[in-house]
């Protein structure tokens, strides 16, 4: 999102650049050593950084290719997760695959428009006796914790979302997806798992995009209503199109977090190794949720199982930051930051 | 087209302070009307009264009257939009949408009209960049961002956006103030061909510029420290900077103060 | 657009209208839309026996959005009526957003409110049977703030000194690298931070169980929003005190500790109390590192350790039991006013010692 700016301030300095040359020790003297030890600790804490990650990468590398190798099915395709048994240790990432993506998706069909809505309500559209307050409120959810949005949404959200369920299944049950299987059981499926996922992404995008509206330069929305703009067309010429970058960082920064996203769904979903595309029944599994529910029973080779789905995560969630970071900097010709 | 403007008993607030009071005149047609006064005496919130600019900053509003060829602005009924497509502007600084291409730029008023055609458009566009004297300059890079271009290049793009929904009135807000001499040069030499088709009213810091493009000028000043803005005086550009009828405008112009 | 002569004289003006006055609407036409969309919603919802007052709202919503845009169109023409499905589209995402978070709080307060005493704050579980009443978080109270305090040690430092690597003297590929994994790293899913200390420090080394492992775990959380915040804060720091300073004679590293740091120390402070607020909440890496207690343990170095998001987790494990619903609303409140107040004061100081010489 920070655009890096490639000034380094600090840099442009005597005391970095200019050797002090030949004169008296006067001019040398005092602070050398200091800034020599100041410089090794900052750069020596990026460079640790680095190593964690590195060390991150490399031992779930070298976990998940110990699991591999004992996996007697396909890891992408098989269903089921049996890892520490003994016999023929089996287990695969399809189920948690299909429901990681399936949930996230929920979530981030609902969560983005909604929140880019909000976004403007608050920058363009609310009284500013409202917008203020209501911005600092969405600050505020964005810090809830997500163990409490999980409390909230096995106890509160599953049985209020029951009667939303069976109108699904009564009126779009044709369409397989919303057809609900078996009647009268708690909706801990992943739709409901989706809705809560979009709920706790909500505020984190709505606050990303509220910044970068509130950036768009008021002489580009003056430009807008001076041509004959309404208020609708001025936000569709000048706020929507400055803001898209920002919108799309926010929301893969939402993504990422519904794709990692272990307490919540935990408590919510109801997880067995059946994928189905019924989204209103319960079953299937996440990533983090699986690896949250099994690490504690697991053994050895099950501790590396769960590492090997731990990488994948890692490399889905790595792939959505880097293709935001794309996105982002192809777009940056039409920053106006020149104009 | 190009309208006369009738101005009678305006004043304009932001919240409760009042920034200009009880302003008339009189904008002739086909001409070029300049502003000029000291910084903050209103003479840019009065331009912005003319297209209902004014009321797009919250809390600002507007009494008094503005009739465009009989017609109130601020009567009942009115549609601000209307009123800002038949009264275009121009900034400060050139802002052209930075996400569009120069085409789209010009064409940005008419699609929000709803002319789809592409041969209309194609026509309009480029009758539009040859009144603002940049069709040269840019008709082969059509589909580049307009943000490419050079300052001056930038704000004729803006003359060209504004004149491409054919309006009546063209108001400019210092437009020359962020550009460079040679540029400035290009736009005042505009301004002269455009004052054929429509009614020009602009705001200038420079009283060389109001002297060299203005048919008439209106000189603004502060009643006093605090106090809100006042048209002094409204005439001829000759006669103005000749022989004023008032004494602050010619302390302003002698550049006795301001 | 081949042709250049005399285009002027071919295009022909395009139909824009040159009336100035349109129809419109009365300005109480929305409210009285909505108020009327409400009354049908409601008539639908009850006449045709609809349980949940969810519904009710969301035809309400819907009858709103349908009729607004309808009478525009027929009233104002197009252009308004779809400046005002806009309008009330947006309006409609605010009222959808405020539902179930507010919902969220309230049910929390509700639930929790009647459950924290003196008794709940200061007991631990030891003791106390699961699926009975009593017991309390204090064990879990004390874990959190060493595991959270620890992890503030270890990552606030590296954080900030990060930052100053990189505002101060990165250049070149070593800071566009550190830069770029910092990025990767703010989006690192928390169990996978957890997964990471599980194999290094307790599968690979051979610790125990413990609060610090919950702390490592905790602060490589940490340390890529410390680093985040801290960069932004330090980038504000105008550089003509970085001049003034260096002018009289003062060593780099004296200049950064001297004046910018302390120049941004109030975002800096912003930055790593909201990196706190947000560690604190994190369940899924502590429950696999520092297991699980009833009982009070004051070592964060030795032996399992409880934890306020995992004591919420283990008391709604237990299913459908009301005494573990209780204890995990109650947790949960003080979670969220612990992370609340946080937040709170974060913003506080951030207003109160914003640098403002910004720019």
């Amino acid at each position: 999102m920070t655009s890096a700016p490639p000034d380094h301030p600090g840099d442009r300095t005597p005391a970095s650049t200019t050797p002090p040359g030949q004169p008296s020790t006067s001019l040398r003297g005092t602070g050398r050593l200091g800034d020599v030890l100041f410089r090794l600790a900052s750069s020596g804490s990026g460079v640790l950084l680095l190593v964690i990650m590195a060390a991150i990468a490399g031992f779930l590398l070298y976990r998940s290719g110990m699991a591999l190798s004992q996996d007697k099915t396909n890891f992408l395709t098989t269903f089921e997760w049996d890892p520490d048994n003994i016999v023929k240790p089996s287990f695969g990432i399809a189920v948690l695959a299909f429901g990681t993506i399936v949930s996230a998706a929920i979530a981030m069909a609902i969560a983005v428009p909604i929140a880019i809505g909000i976004a403007l309500f608050i920058s363009h559209y609310a009284p500013r006796r409202i917008a203020q307050p209501f911005a600092y409120l969405v600050d505020l959810l964005a810090a809830v914790p997500s163990i409490v949005y999980g409390l909230w949404g096995a106890l509160y959200l599953v049985p209020h979302m029951a009667g939303l369920n069976d109108w699904l299944d009564h009126y779009l049950g044709w369409t397989y997806v919303f057809k609900v299987s078996q009647h009268g059981a708690p909706a801990r499926n992943l739709f409901t798992v989706g809705i809560l996922l979009a709920i706790m992404v909500l505020p984190i995008i709505t606050a990303v995009s509220r910044e970068v509206f509130r950036q768009v330069p008021r002489m580009h929305e003056e430009a807008a209503l001076a041509l004959g703009a309404t208020r609708w067309e001025m936000v569709r010429t000048a706020v929507l199109p400055f803001g898209r970058p920002g919108i799309i960082s926010a929301s893969m920064l939402g993504l990422g977090r519904a794709l990692g996203e272990t307490i919540a769904v935990a408590t919510v979903l109801s997880a067995n190794s059946k994928l189905s595309l019924h989204l209103l029944d319960a079953g299937g599994g996440t990533f983090a949720q699986n690896i949250a529910l099994k690490f504690g029973e697991a053994g050895k080779p099950g501790m590396n199982a769960l590492m090997a789905s731990g990488l994948v995560l890692f490399v889905i969630t790595l792939l959505v930051n880097g293709g935001a970071r794309l996105i982002i900097a192809r777009r940056k010709e039409y920053s106006g930051a020149n104009a | 087209m190009a309208k006369r403007i009738d101005v009678s008993g305006l004043s304009a607030f932001y919240g409760g302070t009042k920034a200009i009071e009880d302003i008339s005149m009189t904008i002739e047609p086909r001409s070029v009307t300049a502003f000029i006064g000291p910084s903050g005496c209103g003479k840019s919130t009065f331009l912005r009264t003319l297209n209902r600019m004014h009321e797009v900053i919250p809390g600002a509003r507007v009494e008094g009257k503005v009739l465009l060829d009989d017609e109130n602005l601020y009567g009942p009924g009115v549609d601000p939009v209307a009123v800002r497509r038949t009264v275009g502007m121009v900034f400060q600084r050139p802002n052209p949408f930075p996400t569009m291409s120069i085409y789209d730029n010009v064409a940005a008023g008419l699609k929000l009209a709803g002319v789809k055609k592409k041969s209309v458009l194609d026509g309009i566009v480029e009758q539009s960049l040859k009144g603002a004297n940049l069709w040269k300059e840019v008709h082969n890079r059509l589909n580049k961002p307009g943000a490419g271009l050079s300052g001056g290049q930038q704000q004729r793009l803006c003359i060209a956006r504004a004149i491409a929904v054919q309006p009546e009135v063209l108001l400019m807000d210092e437009p020359c103030s962020a550009l460079d001499p040679i540029s400035t040069l290009a736009i005042e030499d505009l301004i002269g061909e455009l004052k054929s088709r429509f009614t020009i009213v602009i705001v200038t810091h420079n009283m060389q510029q109001a002297a060299r493009v203005s048919d008439r000028t209106a000189f603004f000043n502060l009643a006093g420290v605090g106090q809100p803005g006042k048209l002094i005086e409204l005439d001829d550009t000759q006669r103005i900077f000749s022989n004023p009828s008032v004494q602050a405008t010619e302390d302003y112009i002698s550049g006795r103060f301001g | 657009m081949s042709t250049t002569t005399t285009v002027s004289d071919r295009t022909p003006a395009p139909q824009l209208s040159g009336r100035l006055t349109a129809a419109k609407l009365p300005r109480w036409a929305p409210a009285g839309v909505a108020v009327l969309s409400i009354a049908v919603g409601c008539v639908i919802g009850a006449g045709a026996g609809l349980a949940s007052h969810i519904q009710w709202g969301l035809i309400s919503a819907l009858l709103f959005v349908v009729l607004s845009f309808g009478l525009s169109a027929k009233v104002e023409g197009v252009r308004q009526a779809k400046d005002r499905l806009a309008t009330s589209l947006i309006w409609v995402a605010f009222i959808l957003a405020v539902v179930p978070l507010v919902s969220l709080v309230v049910y929390t307060v509700q639930q929790g409110a009647g459950v924290v005493d003196g008794n709940f704050l200061n007991h631990s579980m030891r003791g106390v049977l699961q699926s009975g009443p009593g017991g309390g978080i204090y064990h879990a109270l004390l874990g959190t703030l060493q595991q959270v305090g620890l992890a503030t040690a270890i990552a606030a430092p590296i954080g900030l000194l990060t930052a100053v690597y990189l505002v101060e003297y990165g250049r070149g590929r070593l800071a566009k690298t550190v830069t770029f994994f910092v990025d990767v790293m703010t989006g690192v899913p928390s169990i996978v931070a957890g997964l990471f200390v599980l194999s290094v420090w307790i599968l690979g080394l051979g610790f125990t169980y413990s609060g610090f492992a919950g702390s490592l775990a905790l602060a490589i959380l940490m340390m890529p929003v410390v680093v985040r915040s801290t960069e932004e804060m330090l980038r504000l720091v105008p550089n003509e005190l970085r001049e003034a300073s260096y002018a009289l004679g003062v060593p780099k590293w004296k200049t950064i500790l001297r004046v910018v740091i302390p120049t941004a120390i109030g975002g800096i402070t912003t930055g790593v109390m909201l990196a706190v607020a947000r560690i604190t909440g994190e369940t899924a890496p502590v429950m696999m590192l520092v297991f699980v207690s009833d009982s009070i343990n004051p070592d964060p170095f030795n032996g399992p350790q409880m934890n306020l998001p995992v004591y919420i987790w283990q008391q709604y494990s237990q299913v459908n039991n009301s005494f573990g619903y209780a204890r995990a609303w109650g947790a949960a409140l003080v979670l969220i006013a612990f992370v609340m107040a946080l937040n709170l004061v974060a913003r506080g100081i951030a207003r109160w010692r914003s640098p403002k010489a910004g720019n």
